[in-house]
């Protein structure tokens, strides 16, 4: 395809307008073999229909109602309520655990321990290789023996007529301990020595000519170390389920990023068929790669199977802090060299986090510097220290989140020794093609993010000179960073259509809205894919029992449901082609030839050949037809690299008397491909940013080094920012479609957190002098 | 389940005779006591709900008398309390959250009990507060919010409250009463250091209750002023905090009322800076010497060391804050 081409579709698919209502002109299905080829699809072509619109998320009503149920609100007559106690010690043996007191305690039904616990199969984990759709960051055996391997582990289920009875019970629980010698701090881990981060068997490193060398000859460089705590998800739901066995079929109510997975997992350990359980998941209060299989799943089955009654699992806040991590500590290195003219020449980026033995979960802070600056050379990895913690997981931008905290502090630092702008700094050192690999990227419009952002922001009125601007006590400063995530689509994503007599389609997958708009959005795409009223379709989700195989996780979910949709949609309008009678308008097209509108499917060169879908299928004698379609494998990143980009800017104004630092305004200005809805995508890149305001400044989940035992396990001392500390977040967006894209759009929730706290660190040193290069910057660390 | 009573007191005379049994505790709001009663910190038998009792706020010869049952919410908006003591107003509204501010009550914010989080863990850690004698974890754990002034090695939890470093430094007194009559004590006589006894936090009479806070009449002339140090911009105990009355005349210091939170066991008074103060210059310079005269005394630990600079700079400050204010 010509690069005129290309530009024009660029320009048209920049210039979309965002008036709501159906598709007017006809949108042929997407070819098959799409995937890997320019924009293939309609919909990442300028089109005009509800994609792009700012549609009010559908599940909005019942949410404001109170309707909308999650795990811990589904009822059975006969339901039993769950409590966990917790040991006190990071590792050793139980050599006591009494628990008579708590079995005879009032309404109590059931004690679980190692002791009667039946026999279980080890938790699989998650499979890196995508085989098998295992979910759970921990590999560990659920309650079969007296092992301790960190400090919170649940060491005992009780089971009661009413969660206070439970509860009660639980702290009745005792257990003595033979300690044994533990790693409970990251300063010991890393003492003991680390060990290179493998992914899928293959170490990350990425080696780039000699990156050292190049560092050493650079005309400018920074070379420093970057500190991060761990942190904790805190989604407003804490984690639930409720259980109930039907003969040996197994329901699930669960609040999880992934429903399919959660149901094979389970089945895996508890030694049956997967499709005898069914997990549903209509309603996720947030989940950040945190709301996956943890124990409590396990448990609670078992309970439920032990005691012959529904049970409910909700864990307290602290039990969410005891049982289930959230990303780990980290210690970075990152060198980056450049020419006088802030040409970079050098990046060295390397670290070591925190993990367990048991179950070693990537978190890949090297690959932050992987795709962006268009470096010489490069030596980037990634290793790990083990420690006795509860286990380490994904939290929103696994890797990137303080990678980018390391990078982007540091570029910040040499532009400062450059005397150079760092926007400027950025600009010069953009790059068409990824410098690891060489790949073009499929659309990569960072630059006109930088510059549209930089003029929005106010940018030109940020004083150089750090420490320069004053208003009485207040130190004012401006900073910025960049934001980038990759693309993702996963393979195993699938959606059956349903297209009823009376004109409506309802589509089906096993995918998951937590609070993103995914069914809406979803239903945006649909709408416009069959040419349908908005209120025509619909979008079922949160189901086992649905087709395909989705995770809420890697913002993946919008391009493997639009990959899967197509596909679907693809296969209906085949499927009604062969429906079409003689006499129809639709008679002797071929698939290639038409496209869906107004309700039905029409001639794409003549539009006024056209034929409703109740028509095609009253004329066929059909109630229904019904289609499954699969996505095709992800052949879209072969050839390209796929990367969202933008940047953070931000004010912040930091107490020169007590260090305290109040963010006064935020911008993002992003280049995520086409938004589907601007409604939907703001309030994600909100979120993120609110997030990464908390890594910034105020997060940290405190262990207690002597033991490995988290200190601030509550909402009150674990401190997520306030209503207060969050400032008007101004949000802007090139809104180009990426052409290799489902639907132009390359998927948003992980990026905004990216370049979050570093934005705000360098503002703090724009506006302070003071380099701040461990979180969260607190006011002593400005004192 | 740890089973206890419950009964509402009609008066005063009610209250402490139903809580004339051992055992027996009072609640406020609950805002804290529940909290405890659920993670079994406190293990009350029977429970006597004082919120029926008076929670007036009214004038009483210049001064002002607060029954103990008031709301927070209501004491910060209340208008003689917004004219004659806006750094209570500014102490209340700088506390907790507006939910929490709306259910919680004078004598309980009084009495609130520390938020260490040992305390708070009992599952998990030791504590003089909870189990006296067995030992305090916080010593060697993270203690970067933990006290610098008046703790000991038995116990160094900080007093938490905001309300009551505004009442330290308005020389508030407190009306209790207990089976034994009625007297008055000094709000910065209500609390007591540790000391090897941390578990005994006040010079409360078992079964006393608190009836009212009583405030002087305001120092004609004095400002005021309350000044909140946090890790986050609400909802956030102080790392510091300060609540100042400044008289000057003719740039010298006539009277200083000096009161500090979130460094000791208790509500803060800081009379060492007060004497440095009165009678000296108003400039920083003073104000500056005033408050490291203070914090002297302070044996700061591991974490919590910052604490010490932060509230030498947080007086100097608000004072400084103050005599600006004045010459505006
Ligand atoms: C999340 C959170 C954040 C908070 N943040 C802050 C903050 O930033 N600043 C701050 O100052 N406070 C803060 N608080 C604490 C709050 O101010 C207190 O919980 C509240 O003031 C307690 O009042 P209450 O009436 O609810 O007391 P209760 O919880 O009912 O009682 C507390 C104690 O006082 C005793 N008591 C109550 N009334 C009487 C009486 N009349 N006579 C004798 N004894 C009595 C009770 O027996 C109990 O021991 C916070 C609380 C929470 C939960
Ligand atoms: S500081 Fe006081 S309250 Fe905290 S653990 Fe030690 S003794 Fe208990």
């Amino acid at each position: 395809m010509s690069d005129a081409h290309d530009a024009k579709l660029v320009e048209e698919g920049a210039a979309l307008a965002r008036r709501p209502g159906r598709t007017t002109t006809p949108v042929p299905a997407v070819p098959e073999n799409w995937a890997g080829v320019a924009h293939a699809d309609p919909l990442s072509r300028g089109h005009r229909g509800y994609v792009g619109t700012p549609l009010a998320r559908l599940d909005g009503p019942v949410k404001v109602r109170g309707r909308a149920p999650f795990a811990a609100e589904y009822g059975y007559d006969d339901l039993a309520y769950a409590a966990l106690a917790y040991s006190t010690i990071p590792k050793g043996r139980m050599t006591g655990l009494d628990t008579a007191a708590a079995e005879a305690s009032p309404g109590v039904v059931l004690v679980l321990t190692h002791r009667n616990a039946p026999r279980l199969n080890p938790q699989p984990g998650y499979d890196m290789s995508l085989r098998d759709p295992g979910i759970g960051f921990e590999r560990l055996p659920v309650m079969q023996d007296d092992r301790v391997h960190w400090n919170g582990q649940p060491i005992a289920l009780v089971l009661a007529e009413t969660q206070e009875q439970a509860d009660h019970a639980a702290s009745l629980i005792h257990a003595t301990y033979a300690a044994e010698p533990a790693v409970t701090s990251f300063a010991a881990a890393l003492a003991a020595g680390t060990r290179p981060l493998e992914i899928f068997g293959r170490r990350i490193r990425v080696e780039l000519g000699d990156a050292e060398q190049a560092l050493a000859a650079s005309a400018v460089s920074v070379d420093e170390t970057y500190r991060t705590p761990p942190h904790h998800h805190n989604t407003i739901e804490p984690h639930a389920v409720t259980v109930a066995w039907h003969g040996d079929e197994l329901r699930v109510h669960d609040s999880t990023q992934g429903v399919l997975h959660t149901a094979w997992t389970l089945g895996q350990i508890l030694g049956i068929d997967p499709a005898r359980i069914r997990v549903t998941s209509p309603f996720v209060g947030g989940g950040f790669g945190v709301k996956v299989l943890w124990q409590h799943h396990v448990l609670a089955a078992v309970a439920s199977r032990t005691a012959g009654r529904p049970v409910r699992l909700a864990l307290s806040r602290e039990g969410v802090f005891r049982m289930t991590g959230g990303r780990p500590p980290a210690e970075q290195r990152v060198a980056v060299g450049a020419d006088e003219d802030g040409r970079i020449r050098a990046i060295v980026h390397t670290g070591a986090y925190a993990t367990t033995r048991h179950s070693p979960w990537p978190e890949p802070l090297s690959m932050a510097s992987q795709n962006h600056y268009a470096s010489d050379a490069f030596v980037l990895d990634t290793s790990m220290a083990y420690a006795d913690l509860v286990q380490n997981c994904s939290m929103r931008t696994p890797g990137s989140t303080i990678g980018f905290f390391a990078l982007e502090s540091a570029v910040d630092e040499l532009a400062g020794k450059l005397g150079m702008d760092p926007i400027e700094l950025r600009l010069r050192n953009e790059t068409a093609t990824n410098p690891i690999g060489g790949k073009p990227f499929s659309s990569r419009h960072a630059a006109e993010a930088w510059r549209a952002g930089a003029e929005r922001f106010g940018w030109s009125r940020r004083s150089p000179v750090p420490g320069s601007v004053r208003d009485g006590e207040w130190l004012a400063g401006m900073g910025c960073a960049m934001v980038s995530h990759h693309y993702q689509r996963r393979p195993g994503g699938a959606a059956r259509i349903r297209l009823t007599a009376d004109g409506r389609a309802r589509a089906e997958v096993a995918a998951h809205e937590m609070g993103m708009g995914t069914a809406t959005v979803q239903s945006q795409i649909l709408a416009d894919r069959l040419g349908l009223d908005i209120d025509r379709v619909s979008v079922g989700y949160g189901d086992s029992a649905m087709p395909g195989r989705f995770l809420a996780v890697g913002s993946s979910q919008s391009a493997g449901i639009g990959g899967a949709l197509l596909a679907a949609t693809r296969n209906l309008m085949d499927e009604l082609l062969k429906l079409v009678r003689d006499g129809s308008p639709l008679a002797g097209l071929t698939l290639a030839e038409v496209g869906a509108v107004n309700g039905g499917l029409a001639a794409l060169d003549d539009p006024s050949r056209h034929e409703s879908y109740e028509s095609v299928l009253a004329r066929a004698g059909r109630a229904e037809l019904v289609v499954e379609g699969s996505g095709e494998p992800p052949a879209e990143m072969a050839n390209v690299s796929m990367f969202s980009f933008g940047a953070i800017f931000c004010e912040v104004r930091v107490s020169s008397v007590t260090g305290e630092t109040r963010v006064s305004r935020i911008l993002g200005s992003i280049d995520c491909g086409r938004v589907l809805n601007p409604r939907t995508a703001a309030s994600q890149f909100r979120g993120g940013i609110v997030m990464g305001l908390g890594a910034a400044l105020t997060e940290e989940t405190v262990f207690d080094d002597r033991n490995g035992r988290i200190v601030n396990a509550s909402l009150g001392d674990y401190h997520v920012p306030a209503h207060l500390d969050v400032p008007p977040i101004d949000l802007i967006w090139t809104d180009i479609p990426d052409p290799y894209a489902p639907a132009g759009a390359r998927g948003i929730g992980e990026l905004s957190s990216t370049g979050v706290a570093p934005a705000v660190a360098n503002a703090i040193h724009n506006a302070t002098g003071r380099r701040i290069r461990d979180l969260p910057i607190t006011p002593e660390k400005l004192l | 389940m740890i089973p206890f009573t419950y009964a509402r007191a009609g008066d005063e005379e009610d209250a402490v005779r139903l809580a004339g049994t051992a055992g027996s505790t009072y609640l406020g709001g609950g805002t804290n006591l529940v909290d405890l009663l659920r993670r079994t910190v406190e293990r009350p038998s029977a429970l006597v709900d004082v919120t029926g009792l008076s929670s007036s706020i009214e004038d009483s010869g210049g001064g002002l008398m607060i029954g103990a049952a008031a709301r927070n919410t209501a004491v910060a908006e209340h208008r003689l309390v917004r004219t004659r003591y806006p750094v209570l107003s500014r102490a209340i509204l700088a506390g907790a959250s507006g939910q929490i501010r709306n259910m919680a009550t004078v004598g309980g914010n009084l009495l609130q009990r520390t938020r260490c989080p040992y305390f708070y863990d009992v599952a998990g850690y030791r504590c003089n507060k909870r189990n006296p004698g067995e030992g305090c974890d916080a010593v060697g754990g993270p203690h970067r919010g933990h006290a610098i002034l008046g703790a000991s090695p038995a116990c160094i939890a900080v007093h938490p409250s905001d309300m009551c470093v505004a009442l330290a430094a308005l020389d508030a007194d407190v009306h209790l009463r207990g089976a034994g009559g009625s007297r008055l004590v000094p709000l910065t006589g209500l609390h007591r250091l540790p000391g090897t006894h941390p578990e005994i936090e006040t010079v409360l009479a078992p079964g006393e209750l608190i009836t009212g806070v009583q405030l002087p009449a305001p120092v004609t002339g004095e400002r005021s002023a309350y000044r909140k140090v946090r890790d986050r911009a609400s909802y956030a105990f102080a790392l510091v905090s300060v609540a100042a009355l400044l008289g000057v005349q003719d740039g010298v210091v006539t009277s200083a009322r000096l009161a500090l939170g979130g460094v000791a066991p208790k509500p803060w008074r800081a009379y060492t800076a007060e004497r440095s103060l009165i009678g000296g210059p108003a400039t920083a310079t003073a104000f500056r010497a005033a408050a490291e005269a203070e914090l002297a005394a302070a044996t700061p630990l591991r974490d919590n060391g910052f604490k010490v600079e932060l509230a030498v700079r947080t007086i100097t400050a608000v004072l400084d804050g103050l005599v600006r204010e004045e010459r505006a």
